[in-house]
């Protein structure tokens, strides 16, 4: 079973990789942006086959290393 | 007395503080990351460096390394525990000590000398200092300390705020922060006070002919702290 996860950026964090990148594409043209904020990918490819299971471990795995819940927030985006 | 360093795949301030310790009475060991157990000590050291290339988040992986269990139960009874940048971000990471580091505000790797004021004397590694302004070494490109507004709280409210970056007079302003930190903030403790965490380097400043001696003043007065 193949799990992906965003992590992204809580609001009130200042992401300032974000903002500069905001910038970089208001000078290349692209100047209706309000905001870009900037996060992280994993796929994780687990021998779990129950779903639901795969999923809890996951979340699990964000809580305990892949997520700072301090500053970040993971969302799992798609299990097959 | 007896400390111990941690060398985690990465650190590079290690032999830095093996030396800063012993030169000032220290009876230091080093120990290796995949350790079980810290030899008997009367103080950690975790080091500065860029353990497991900063991966994920800097700190994050070494934070859940096989000596990190030992040094957790070392600081939850009592024992006391430095993080010194890398270190800090490893400490804020196992939650010994609140909040985050994030990058720097302006995206810049800063390496230059700063002088920090001394919030609060009131444990064991800064009481007893006569000064209350230090000029120490920075070289980080995540120290921007970050908490969230119920944490700043606490964290004022049981004055763990050890350290604020400042000018040589000791005012603290925005001018005068080079990464964007809440507050100023260079260095906090965690509630009981056992366990200081900074992102400034103290052992780079133990020798008048390279840089300046107050990070003399602060292990001198600290191993005297400690006897």
């Amino acid at each position: 079973m193949r799990i992906s996860v965003i992590i992204t950026l809580k609001k009130d964090v200042l992401d300032p990789q974000g903002k500069v990148i905001h910038q970089t594409l208001e000078g290349m043209g692209f100047d209706d942006i309000n905001e870009v904020r900037q996060g992280k990918y994993f796929e994780i490819d687990t021998k779990e086959t129950d779903r639901n299971k795969a999923e809890a471990k996951v979340e699990e795995m964000c809580k305990k290393l892949l997520a700072n819940l301090v500053i970040e927030n993971y969302k799992i985006i798609d299990s097959k | 007395m007896k400390s111990s360093v941690i060398t985690f795949p990465g650190s590079n301030c290690d032999r830095d503080i093996d030396v800063a310790l012993k030169k000032f009475g220290f009876k230091n060991k080093m120990v290796w990351h995949a350790d079980a157990e810290i030899p008997k000590s009367d103080l950690v050291v975790l080091p500065g460096g860029f353990s497991y290339g900063d991966y994920l988040r800097c700190g994050s992986m070494a934070s859940k390394s096989k000596i990190m269990q030992s040094v957790i139960n070392f600081a939850n009874s009592g024992g006391m525990v430095i993080g010194i940048c890398n270190g800090f971000q490893i400490l804020v990471e196992t939650g010994l000590v609140p909040g985050v580091l994030l990058r720097n505000k302006y995206l810049e790797f800063i390496c230059k000398n700063v002088f920090i004021k001394i919030n609060n004397k009131n444990n064991i590694y800064f009481k007893n200092i006569d000064n209350d302004v230090l000029e120490f070494h920075i070289a980080h490109n995540e120290g921007n300390y970050f908490c969230t507004n119920d944490q700043l709280k606490e964290i004022e409210d049981n004055e763990q705020v050890a350290i604020n970056y400042c000018d040589k007079n000791g005012n603290i302003g925005e001018q005068f922060n080079p990464n964007g930190s809440i507050k100023n903030i260079a260095g906090i403790l965690n509630k009981e006070k056992n366990v200081l965490g900074m992102m400034p380097h103290p052992e780079r400043m133990i020798d008048p002919s390279l840089s300046g001696e107050d990070g003399s003043l602060f292990f001198s007065n600290l191993i005297n702290n400690l006897k």
